[in-house]
């Protein structure tokens, strides 16, 4: 069992869970993710890991209520425990000095975003960021991203705060005017998808994390398969991060739509009881 | 004397009762029923008695045939079973999954004029004789040697290694990726061939022999081997993680929505039991008509899983004959009774789309039979022009899986042949890396669950021999 330690809720759809996993938080790092069942009747879904404390033996999870699960997840309290946590899985961000790299954050994937910029930062690239929700209330940790970068901006689709408008806005004005030697953009799939078109035309290369239906998040289903380069890839073993020039965004999002229907049968089925 | 051989010889063995196939393709329920113990003295009477049994060389863990059904026919049916657990720490799980017709009960002598004796329903009776009872005996365990071993993976080599590790005084930690333990028994075997329950059971009786069970622990990931061996002061490491990714056809289409390697649809209802969803949160599509890609037993498992879940049609689409098919012959007899409708000489050339991303329909070749390939099987050729299209909402694809090299990589010290399974030394199981042993799919490919635990037996022997010497010689063959 795995203890909740702290609780943090940014918004009403917005959850933070710092949770005790010792040896996970030992060899966590930057780009890693983890896979959770929080009881015996619970699936196993992927979540990033924000950020993982070696002193204090826990990892942070950020994760926005989209289903079932993580309804129930955001249910739990401190105090409360997971039946079942595994990690840290995936392949690490690959960090080291490129020069000037642009971080871009959206919605719940600014939390993932900001270990890689903090070692960004620290292997000593100047760091620009730029974080992006609908609206204000679905921003967070605006400090912790402005600590780790050089600059940061923000925007919101509706204006509430920052520039109006997405985050390829700011990304093309800095690709027009500064040499960028790599981007990193994780956030939902149509986000990363535009950022790589913006990306694309400048020909910066540019990572991506993607976030396909797992189970076992070690290579043995092949529920996670994504296609990059015009091969079949599974990001549980060859990724999550990959080049997202080559990413076939349209199947992902296809892909991550294939149980909507069950969803809204275990969702009401949630709301009833 | 003769007469009563001719008598046994010719007596039919006693069939094993069975649910009725239209009832039991609307349930999980085990399909057979078990021998009663009447049944068992009847069968195990037909024994021969064979002064130099040859069914015991049949069998991969060396299993005293003949003296525990000796047993059986004597009434003593606790003792039986403690004769198979001498040798076989998984009797129940054994005697329901084992290709004994290839095996054990292909050398008994009775085969040569009707039918072998029935060892593996034997088997069967006298591990569940003794569960019902509650009279499992947990063997004496000699007092502790103070060596520690670590075994990855808690499949059939795992458990089978860590029980006879634990009879010789060694500790045993078993880590588990997984959060329940019994690797491709809890994952893979549907609940109608392999009831969880029975999987529970035996590992609960490894752990009783004081078999410690770590869960979420991926190594490669959580630890390393040189970790385990240098911080967490393993003496001895033996990985069994099975072969683990599974392949793809390869053809267009095969990322469609609806298409499912047979792990991932096995393990969604078997270890996540989507077949209880929404009770269980993990859900699965319940198509109406589905194609089961591939020959074995994991093809025949998710066929029948498929109709089930409430399949109205399923495909089995095989690129040779029946003759050629590697699953048990009590499977595909079983899937044929339930209704599975045999695709053979076809092989899928590629998913189509109906326009919303979901796969509608599978397009197929016909083959035919060439000369035979490295497998000693006759190699399929498509026939030119035969393409025809079967319409579906599902496929799965069960053509077998491939060495997964999340831990082997991060072990480079580790000699691996040209698909990645770990090399070792025949018969003992030694690796490249001192102190490190493998068997089991990993080292073969997939295999059985009974070769697998054969592996972990011999496995568990040559950690012995090891700890005694603490000499390390690897002859193991090259790529």
């Amino acid at each position: 069992m795995f203890e909740i330690l702290r609780k943090e809720e940014f918004s009403e759809h917005i959850t933070l869970l710092e949770i005790k996993a010792e040896e996970i938080a030992k060899k966590a790092r930057p780009g890693n993710f983890f896979i959770l069942r929080i009881n015996e009747q619970g699936e196993r879904i992927p979540l990033t890991i924000a950020d993982f404390d070696r002193e204090r033996g826990t990892i942070t999870t950020i994760f926005q209520k989209v289903g079932k699960t993580t309804h129930h997840l955001g249910t739990l309290k401190e105090g409360d425990s997971i039946s079942d946590i595994i990690g840290p899985l995936g392949n690490h961000s690959h960090i080291e000095n490129f020069g000037t790299v642009i971080c871009v954050g959206g919605g719940v994937g600014i939390a993932p975003v900001y270990p890689i910029a903090r070692a960004l930062k620290q292997a000593g690239n100047k760091v620009v960021s730029i974080i992006g929700a609908r609206t204000r209330s679905l921003l967070f940790w605006e400090e912790k991203m402005r600590e780790v970068s050089d600059s940061l901006i923000i925007t919101t689709d509706d204006g509430s705060y920052g520039i109006k408008g997405v985050v390829t806005t700011p990304l093309d004005e800095i690709l027009r005017k500064e040499r960028i030697n790599l981007v990193f953009a994780i956030g939902p799939v149509i986000m990363m998808k535009f950022v790589c078109k913006t990306t694309e035309r400048y020909n910066v290369k540019t990572i991506v994390s993607l976030n396909p239906i797992m189970i076992d998040g070690t290579g043995m289903c092949g529920g996670c398969r994504v296609e990059v380069g015009g091969e079949t890839k599974f990001a549980c073993v060859d990724g999550p991060e990959f080049d997202g020039h080559e990413v076939n965004f349209d199947l992902l999002m296809k892909r991550l739509q294939m149980y909507i229907p069950e969803e809204s049968i275990a969702m009401n089925r949630a709301r009833r009881q | 004397m003769e007469a009563r051989i001719e008598d046994r010889k010719t007596k039919p063995r006693v069939k094993m009762r069975e649910q009725a196939p239209e009832v039991r393709i609307r349930n999980f329920s085990e399909v057979p029923y078990g021998y009663t113990p009447d049944e068992a003295v009847e069968e195990a009477s037909r024994c021969l008695a064979c002064k130099r049994p040859p069914c015991k060389d049949g069998c991969p863990v060396e299993v005293d045939i003949s003296g525990f059904i000796r047993l059986v026919r004597e009434g003593k049916f606790l003792e039986a079973c403690y004769r198979v657990k001498e040798k076989n720490a998984l009797p129940a799980v054994c005697g329901r999954v084992c290709p004994q017709e290839t095996q054990c009960e292909a050398r008994c002598l009775l085969g040569k004029k009707g039918e072998p004796i029935a060892i593996g329903n034997l088997e069967r009776f006298v591990a569940d004789y003794e569960a019902e009872r509650g009279e499992i005996k947990i063997p004496e365990i000699p007092r502790s040697t103070g060596r520690r071993v670590a075994i990855i993976g808690s499949g059939p080599a795992g458990l089978t290694c860590a029980a006879d590790l634990a009879r010789s005084g060694h500790q045993v930690t078993i880590f588990e990726a997984f959060h329940m333990p019994g690797g491709v028994l809890i994952y893979g075997i549907p609940e109608f061939r392999l009831p969880k329950v029975i999987v529970e059971r035996e590992v609960e009786y490894i752990k009783r022999l004081g078999v410690e069970i770590v869960l979420n622990a991926v190594i490669g990931k959580l630890y390393t081997i040189d970790e385990l061996m240098n911080e967490h002061g393993y003496d001895a490491c033996f990985i069994c993680i099975g072969a683990g990714l599974p392949m793809f056809l390869g053809i267009p289409g095969e990322n469609l929505n609806g298409v499912y390697s047979a792990n991932e649809f096995l393990t969604r209802v078997n270890l996540m039991k989507a077949y209880l969803f929404p009770e269980y949160d993990t859900p699965i599509k319940r198509g109406k008509k589905i194609a089961v890609v591939g020959g074995g037993n994991v093809a025949m498992d998710a066929a029948r899983v498929a109709l089930r879940l409430g399949a109205e049609k399923v495909y089995l689409i095989y690129r040779r004959t029946e003759a050629e098919m590697p699953a048990r012959k009590a499977e595909i007899h079983h899937a044929h009774e339930e209704g599975i409708e045999f695709v053979l000489l076809t092989n899928p050339v590629r998913f189509i789309d109906d326009g919303n991303g979901n796969v509608c329909a599978v397009e197929c070749i016909k083959m035919e039979l060439g000369e035979p390939d490295e497998s000693g099987r006759r190699r399929p050729i498509p026939i030119e022009g035969s393409e025809f299209q079967i319409e579906i909402d599902t496929a799965i694809v069960a053509i077998g899986t491939r060495a997964n090299p999340l831990l082997t990589k991060t072990l480079p010290d580790l000699k691996l042949n040209r698909n990645g399974y770990i090399i070792t030394e025949e018969g003992t199981g030694m690796t490249s890396k001192r102190g490190v042993f493998a068997g089991g799919d990993i080292v073969t490919g997939s295999a059985t669950v009974i070769l697998a635990m054969g592996a972990g037996r011999r496995a568990a022997r040559a950690i012995n021999e090891y700890f005694k010497w603490k000499y390390w010689e690897f002859n193991g063959a090259g790529p």
